[in-house]
């Protein structure tokens, strides 16, 4: 959008001020209409140029012109009209079925709002919608949880999470909203949620993933290790020899409902290593080498 | 999403009163948040409506409260018809010709 006038100057986008200063000084002096007495449409053209030099030559007018903020002629950009969004918007807060009334049975019953009862119209209507937005843990996300938020009106609003719920999910509260007038509905809560990412716990579906990191000789000889779960800490058994990247399955310890734990093995050295295991591993080595790089070409 | 601060630096005479007045006659709708309101991107292109109604058009308070519904019954209406239009494209071609039999019937 941004280009029409490096393309009336004929420079590119990246031109430094003196192109843009000689660029714009070749076009005004074959097109100024002075220098072309016969030609009608020199003067249209070099406006265009002159329009062109007056924002580019311009730091801070051709910086705005780039970002977009202000339009070839200088003026604000005015970023998209309220119609682009309202369309789309029809389960938003500014949905309205406000003139379906009088056009008979079939739209009332084909489209959602009805009325009810016959009461006057302008006098009865359904109350606004009120949206909420709330953070919520990774773990309230799982195993569910009770908020509480203000309402407009200053009263309080429970609001139940159900477990399992997903980030962006958005909950509907009917009847929940504004109250309505004259004796109308009272519209709906919409809770938007937004799930906070966790340290070690992750999710994929029903179940909860975890990178679960253990000793070398816990990998090497096996054992029970602790391991972090959404329902608590639980000890798993860790098969001898079990290597880094290995998945073992934790059943029903993942998102309530039947969802398992999937924890990876990450085998961690010491994080000091002693002159004890240095001497056994260079002894060891020499009579026990394997290659874990086996199909790498190397 | 954006928040009010962020939402007051795009319009340059908005301020915060103005905003809270405009949300209180219930003329932009932003959702709550335990931190103040969060704005999409319909709800800012909404407050821009209505600072070209109020700041550039100086149209009154009572002229807005009754152009805002206005607008939005158009929207609905439109978004209905759309349906009812889509609904009609797909009915076989013999049920399409009556429905047109009976408009070109009924038009003026």
């Amino acid at each position: 959008m941004a280009d029409e006038l490096y393309e009336v100057l004929g420079i590119g986008k990246d031109a430094s001020p003196a192109v843009v200063r000689n660029a714009y000084r070749a076009l005004a002096k074959k097109y100024h209409p002075d220098l072309n007495p016969g030609d009608k449409a020199a003067e249209e053209t070099f406006k265009k140029i002159q329009a062109a030099n007056d924002i580019l030559s311009d730091c801070e007018k051709r910086r705005q012109y780039d970002a977009g903020e202000i339009d070839g002629d200088g003026r604000e950009t005015r970023r998209q009209f309220y119609r682009e969004y309202a369309g789309n918007d029809q389960s938003g807060p500014y949905a309205s079925s406000a003139g379906f009334d009088d056009l008979g049975d079939i739209f009332s019953n084909l489209f959602r709002n009805q009325r009810q009862g016959q009461g006057n119209v302008n006098v009865k209507m359904q109350g606004g919608d009120i949206r909420y937005h709330l953070d919520i843990s990774f773990l309230d996300a799982v195993m569910g949880a009770k908020r509480r938020v203000a309402m407009p009106d200053g009263k309080s609003l429970d609001i139940t999470i159900p477990g399992g719920h997903r980030d962006g999910q958005i909950l509907r509260l009917r009847g929940k909203g504004m109250p309505g007038i004259g004796g109308g509905l009272a519209g709906d809560a919409y809770v938007e949620i937004a799930v906070q990412q966790h340290p070690y716990f992750r999710r994929q579906d029903g179940n909860i993933l975890i990178k679960l990191p253990v000793a070398l000789h816990e990998a090497v000889l096996g054992g029970k290790v602790p391991v972090p779960t959404v329902h608590g800490q639980v000890t798993m058994m860790i098969p001898a020899g079990t290597n880094s990247g290995d998945i073992l399955r934790l059943k029903n310890k993942g998102v309530p409902g039947g969802g398992d734990q999937l924890v990876t093995v990450d085998i961690v050295l010491p994080k000091k290593i002693d002159g004890d295991l240095k001497t056994f591993l260079e002894k060891w080595s020499q009579t026990h080498a394997y290659d874990p790089r086996v199909g790498m070409g190397v | 999403m954006i928040g009010e601060n962020e939402l007051l630096g795009k319009f340059v005479e908005l301020r915060h009163e103005t905003l809270e007045i405009w949300i209180s006659r219930g003329w932009v709708a932003p959702a709550r948040s335990r931190n103040g309101f969060r704005y999409r991107e319909i709800d800012v292109a909404r407050v821009g409506l209505i600072y070209e109604f109020t700041v550039e058009l100086d149209l009154a308070e009572e002229t807005i409260d009754v152009v805002l519904p206005l607008i939005d019954q158009i929207h609905g209406l439109r978004n209905q018809l759309h349906r009812l239009a889509t609904a009609i494209d797909t009915q076989p071609a013999a049920v399409r010709q009556k429905i047109v039999q009976t408009l070109e019937k009924t038009a003026r």
